[in-house]
């Protein structure tokens, strides 16, 4: 596992306390989770992802993702309903692991409330709190 | 110091048995056909299995070798963590290889089948002695299966109350399958988590205990190793908004004859034979689960019971509450006679000694270590005792690095990365049927990884390499399994 000051953090994304990011665009966010997630979770070999359509309240459990260490649930940061997920991790789980913020997103959502996403923590209050 | 037990001898190569072999060759030889030879129909006929041509001395070698690259608990020490790895005594098997035992056909007459069903009938009695419980049943495969049994036994008894209930409670520090049997039931499982001392808190259970919530999935001792010392306050609890207590037995072999499990509370309990009576498991074999249960859920329980009228032992169906069969015949019969013959050979005395001793072993381990290791809960522990690699980390070795180094010490890595609540748990049973001269090596063998690990940490992350494979890619396994020959 990396030190915290070798793990990647973006600033164009909020965090949760559950290890989520959310990128927030108008009405919509796409989110995943952190840099600091999936270092701790290690190789993840499958994520399960909800359907397009479904509504999740913000702490609902929208999905599991798998590492050879443990399966975690993953927790919604805010609330919306899905209008995309990415299909492509089902076969390349390990972009999660690779590239977090990009490639290894999980879902796409209509926020119920755009301004949701600025109620999150930014790069410097979510790295405060990994460091105790 | 005596010596570690792990070393490199020679270790010998072995194909894949369709790499071996040639066309023609036989490990056998077929009488000459006596009757006529006839048509088969075209339709009933097709190609045979792709069996490569072996001879007799090819299978033996191969499944020899095969067997010289594992590991068991015949071979040493092999403290994996809420499996209870403990020595399975030979009599057990010499028993269950009787021909009256093995060569008993199920359907056979019950005139004929006294024996077995006697067996039976006293390891019932048994089992609900040495828990504190009324009544039980031996048909669960095994412990997954018990707690499905537990659950339909839950399901069925607030049915019979008219009352139907949809959730039930399970703590974080549960046995990992308890979730998925409540569901598989049509439970939704609430989560609850455990307290700073790694127990339950009564106050939360209360919380979140209703009337739509059938009861609760207490695994006692817990997965941390800890007693659930609030267990009769939170059956209280869920008894008075009629819920009802399951308990998985998983952890049984800390408190054998010690701990009144009706008692404190419980309504519903699974054993894992294979696990606290000593039959071989894992790799080694099929399992049980019997469910012992409280007076008032006896009707219920999954039927043909054995039965004793006049004299002589029957299988009834005659129990119109059951919630029905849940394995064909009577269970995995080979694994209940292993198991009685475990419960005659000790004994009442010794059986309550087993688990004092499985106890003391893991405290002695537990504080052998603590000074080495992050223990997650500095408290007495009960068979098993769990630490983490929080004082490693500094040196960039992980739980799963120190565990592979200790195979090349020659012991059975602990379980690792469970349970959840301690992350990078490092969970030690070493069970009652090691001695103290084994605990010791183990002891050193992990003293001495802490120092490799401050010292020359590749030794850790490049482990093991006196194993006929090193360090397997676990990821590109589950990414990409390949399960075919």
């Amino acid at each position: 596992m990396k030190e915290i000051n070798e793990l990647n953090f973006p600033e164009d994304v909020r965090y949760s306390e559950s290890h989520e990011w959310v990128k927030a665009a108008g009405e919509t966010a796409k989110l995943g989770i952190t840099d600091y997630a999936q270092d701790q979770l290690g190789d993840i070999v499958f994520v399960e992802l909800p359907d397009v359509g479904e509504s999740f309240e913000k702490g609902a459990e929208y999905g599991t993702v798998e590492s050879v260490k443990a399966v975690s649930e993953l927790y919604m940061p805010v609330s919306g309903e899905i209008v995309a997920v990415n299909d492509a991790l089902e076969d390349s789980p390990e972009w999660v692991n690779n590239t977090p913020y990009s490639d290894g997103w999980m879902i796409e959502i209509k926020l119920d409330d755009p301004s949701e996403p600025d109620s999150l923590m930014d790069k410097d209050a979510y790295v405060s709190t990994l460091k105790g | 110091m005596k010596e570690f037990p792990g070393t490199s001898g020679l270790i010998l190569n072995e194909p894949l048995l369709w790499e071996k072999g040639k066309k023609g060759r036989c490990g056998f030889s077929l009488p000459r056909r006596d009757v006529e030879s006839f048509p088969v129909d075209e339709n009933l006929a097709g190609d045979g299995p792709d069996f490569p041509d072996l001879s007799e001395v090819d299978v033996v070698r191969h499944y020899t070798r095969l067997s010289q690259w594992n590991f068991s608990v015949d071979s040493g020490m092999y403290p994996l963590g809420s499996c209870t790895m403990k020595y399975n005594p030979k009599t057990n098997e010499r028993q269950a290889a009787q021909p009256g035992f093995a060569a008993a056909h199920p359907m056979l007459h019950p005139d004929l089948s006294q024996g077995i069903l006697k067996l039976m009938f006293d390891l019932e009695r048994f089992l609900i002695e040495i828990t504190g419980m009324d009544a039980a049943t031996l048909q669960p495969a095994a412990g997954a299966h018990g707690e499905l049994a537990g659950m339909l036994l839950f399901y069925t008894y607030h049915q019979s109350k008219g009352a139907p209930r949809s959730k039930i409670i399970v703590p974080d520090t549960a046995h990992g399958t308890n979730p998925a049997s409540a569901a598989l039931c049509g439970y939704k499982p609430v989560p609850i988590k455990s307290n700073e001392k790694g127990i339950l808190a009564p106050e939360d259970v209360a919380a979140v205990m209703d009337e739509q919530t059938a009861g609760i999935m207490v695994t006692n001792p817990n997965t941390l190793g800890l007693f659930e010392e609030n267990i009769k306050k939170i059956a209280e609890i869920v008894h008075a908004k009629g819920g009802l207590v399951y308990g998985d037995g998983a952890n049984m072999n800390a408190v054998m004859g010690i701990t009144d499990m009706g008692k404190i509370g419980i309504d519903v309990l699974h054993l894992n034979l294979h696990k606290t009576f000593s039959t071989p498991h894992g790799g080694g074999g099929p399992g049980a689960g019997p469910v012992c249960v409280l007076k008032h859920l006896e009707p219920f329980l999954p039927v043909p019971r054995v039965i004793l009228k006049k004299g002589r032992y029957l299988l009834s169906e005659n129990f119109p509450e059951s919630i029905g069969t849940l394995h064909a015949f009577n269970g995995n019969v080979g694994v209940l006679v292993k198991a009685y013959s475990y419960i005659m050979s000790l004994g009442a005395e010794n059986l309550k000694k087993a688990s004092q001793l499985a106890v003391l072993n893991a405290s002695y381990i537990k504080t052998q270590l603590k000074e080495t290791f992050k223990l997650a809960y500095d408290r007495p522990c009960m068979h098993e005792c769990v630490f983490s690699d929080e004082l490693q980390q500094a040196h960039k070795v992980t739980t799963l690095d120190i565990v592979k180094r200790l195979m090349d010490y020659g012991f059975h890595p602990p379980t690792i990365y469970f349970p959840l609540v301690v992350p990078g748990a490092i969970m030690i049973e070493p069970t009652e049927t090691e001695s103290k001269e084994d605990i010791d090596l183990f002891v050193q063998s992990l003293k001495a990884i802490a120092k490799e690990a401050a010292e020359n940490p590749q030794l850790l992350t490049e482990a093991p390499t006196k194993c006929h494979r090193r360090r397997l890619d676990e990821t590109m396994a589950a990414r990409k399994p390949c399960l075919t020959g």
